[in-house]
């Protein structure tokens, strides 16, 4: 197949803190610095980009070195955690800023939905926005007058198309902003988490004309977003950056396991919040079999979530729960009891839950832990506070590398009849 | 396996590009969003109005009254012989679409941030679109200025109008070009530097001031003699005089004061040119 995108050491550096005071004299000497035919000085002292970390220069290379090639009729997800990169990497592919070094080729028409609504104008009508918005998007007039019954009828707002879009509900607003987006003929489409809107029926709606663009009309897509499950749904293969690096490459399964594994450097089997004043958890602790910490387990292993927090009386109806949730972003199952009569007087209290052996499959996992009063507040929510691995050790599937064989393990009674 | 490297690509992101690389053929492509953005300005300038268009007519007409009244009747500034209502229209008139296109230009970068930061197409397209949508508005303009010329012929006055009208679409080519070149450049420089967009109303009104809008060259001239280069290497001085030439027959200008005007827009509109282009690729993240 035809490469329609290379990125080639593909560099992007950001400067921190204010820019205003001290640009002046900081432009003349990159200026100076240019005159002699020297590098920047201001982009030698780079590091890699790490928000929690804190840094000693203020510039901070957002992507460093991307290599990727893309061929044609690949729907590619990139994925990563905040901050890796991926809105850098698509303002660069969809030509909004520049990179500062390295270089991306691209074949074909380039279509980027960084945003949708892009330039709607709220005075203007349906009508006259479709026309606006499509010609932004880099369409031509007649290609537009061509689909616009399309775009009207996808977006299903036909009543309002001759009334100013700030009259729409923001839903309609969305609505007819994707239609006209979605309408879009170009070889690759480039899609920032535009999905995040709207009601269920309409996500599913462009998730199916996204499906369809990649699969039927032969057009390459990149999708950015944080839902796995339309990842998985939508894409062949995924790209994961991490600190601005691409950490893994490949098919779309794997990726997402690569994914949650950056996300797993972040944590561990244990949690301590030692300033912990009013509501929430103090700390919980994963343990084995032999009350030892621990974040790896076998099959055969019970695992042990030992937890102490602290809570006033007033929340009689709290609950305390945990939530097993795999490296798909599936949740497996929840455990939940009531907090009172855990508590002790002294407002604080200690519990051990016991999930049993065999009935995670190997794997990672993360769980989120929270204290909450069903349907009204959340007291407190951690989530994705721990992680810890189901060691294969044997289990009767170990045989079939790659293959989904589920969520859990299920003690079936098999009998002759 | 084929060889990727004989692959043709259709675009190619760098770094830098070629400064005077001017993207005609993207613009070219995109010339439906020009007059897209034009027919936007056009008409969000009146929605919600009663008066509608109207105002077009309104704001020049008003400004050529209170002209009239306090530089022509109070002050008593000579009009070179003219009807006071007519020197001081034709003046703003012309004025007005070069101040508009240099005002509008210079905010293209910080008014656009949030759509020039999400998509691209060629970002000239936008000062372009701003230099018609004006020229709009300046045709409405001439229109009353016509009409007054007219009421003034009515009464029996005699207007020269003369060989010189076949400058006006030079004059006016010239007019978009200097306020195109000199609000790229402002544009370009206040994506970093916000101070300059203090100084821009404040700097159109000293130039106005240093431009024959409200008096004539011929005034300066024989008043003040030393300080007459300053108004006359304006290069909006001799367009102004030219057009007033032309269209009352009254004017101080040189084919070689309007060749110098001439060529400092042309120096100004590359230099607009290069600057903005140079920007346009990284202004995101600093705007």
């Amino acid at each position: 197949m035809a490469k329609v995108i290379r990125a080639e050491n593909l560099s992007k550096a950001y400067q921190l803190g204010e820019i205003g005071t001290g640009t002046l004299s900081r432009d003349l000497e990159r200026f100076w610095a240019k005159l002699r035919g020297k590098e920047d000085p201001f982009l030698k002292i780079g590091e890699t980009n790490d928000r929690s970390v804190k840094g000693t220069s203020d510039v901070v290379w957002s992507l460093r070195d991307i290599n990727f090639e893309i061929e044609q009729g690949d729907a590619v997800g990139i994925i990563g955690r905040n901050g890796a990169g991926k809105s850098t990497l698509l303002k660069i592919l969809g030509r909004v800023t520049a990179p500062t070094a390295g270089s991306v080729k691209l074949k074909g028409r380039v279509a980027s939905l960084l945003e949708v609504g892009t330039g709607f104008h709220p005075d203007l009508t349906g009508r006259e926005n479709i026309y606006l918005n499509g010609a932004i998007l880099g369409m031509r007039k007649a290609e537009i007058r061509r689909k616009f019954d399309e775009i009207v009828d996808f977006s299903g707002v036909e009543r309002y198309v001759d009334t100013p879009v700030k009259r729409y509900s923001s839903g309609m607003y969305v609505r007819l902003a994707f239609a006209v987006a979605a309408h879009l003929e170009s070889e690759i489409m480039i899609v920032d988490e535009v999905l995040a809107v709207g009601d269920a029926e309409f996500q599913k709606k462009c998730l199916g004309k996204m499906g369809d663009v990649s699969r039927g009309e032969g057009r390459t897509v990149l999708f950015v977003s944080h839902n796995m499950g339309a990842i998985n749904n939508l894409c062949k293969r995924a790209i994961v950056l991490d600190k601005g690096s691409v950490y893994f490459e490949g098919h779309v399964n794997e990726s997402i396991k690569a994914y949650f594994s950056t996300n797993a450097q972040e944590n561990s089997g244990r949690y301590y919040n030692s300033n912990l004043i009013t509501d929430g958890f103090s700390s919980i602790i994963l343990k084995n079999n032999e009350s030892e910490e621990a974040n790896e387990f076998e099959i055969s292993d019970d695992i042990n979530i030992s937890a102490k927090f602290l809570t006033t009386l007033k929340y009689a109806s709290a609950k305390i729960s945990f939530t097993i949730i795999d490296h798909f972003g599936r949740v497996i199952f929840v455990t939940e009891n009531n907090l009172n009569p855990f508590l002790g007087l002294d407002k604080k209290g200690a519990i051990n839950i016991c999930i049993p052996n065999s009935i995670l499959v190997p794997g990672k996992y993360t769980i989120t832990a929270a204290i909450h009063i069903p349907n009204v507040q959340f007291i407190e929510l951690l989530k994705d506070i721990l992680t810890f691995k189901i060691k294969e050790t044997g289990s009767s599937f170990y045989q079939y590398i790659n293959a989904d064989i589920g969520c859990v393990f299920v003690n079936c009674k098999w009998t002759h009849e | 396996m084929t060889n990727a490297d004989e692959q043709h690509w259709d675009i190619e992101i760098a770094p830098h590009g070629n400064l005077f690389d001017l993207k005609l053929r993207d613009i070219w492509r995109y010339r439906d969003l020009l007059f897209l953005l034009v027919r936007r300005d056009f008409v969000s300038f009146y929605k919600q109005t009663i008066l509608g268009p109207l105002w077009f007519f309104i704001l020049p007409l008003f400004t050529t009254v209170i002209y009239t009244f306090v530089f022509g009747t109070l002050a008593g500034i000579s009009t070179d012989g003219l009807p006071q209502p007519l020197f001081y229209m034709a003046g703003i008139t012309a004025w007005n679409y070069f101040a508009d296109c240099l005002t509008k230009t210079s905010t293209v970068f910080t008014a656009n941030a949030a759509l020039f930061g999400k998509v691209y197409f060629p970002r000239l397209i936008v000062p372009m679109s701003i230099v018609v949508s004006n020229l709009v508005r300046f045709c409405v303009q001439m229109l009353l200025f016509f009409i007054v010329m007219g009421a003034y012929m009515a009464k029996g006055v005699t207007l020269h109008m003369n060989a010189g009208l076949i400058l006006f679409p030079f004059l006016l080519l010239l007019m978009a070009m200097l306020g195109l070149g000199l609000g790229m450049i402002i544009s370009a420089l206040t994506t970093k530097y916000r101070d300059l967009s203090f100084l821009i109303t404040f700097g159109i009104q000293l130039m106005m001031y240093l431009t024959t809008v409200i008096y004539p060259l011929s005034t300066v001239k024989a008043k003040f003699p030393k300080y007459e280069w300053l108004v006359e290497y304006n290069p909006m001085t001799s367009i102004i005089e030219a057009f007033r030439y032309g269209f009352l027959g009254r004017g101080t200008f040189t084919v070689a004061s309007l060749g110098i005007s001439a060529i400092i827009t042309v120096l100004i509109l590359l230099l607009g040119i290069i600057i903005f282009n140079r920007v346009e690729r990284n202004f995101v993240d600093t705007v």
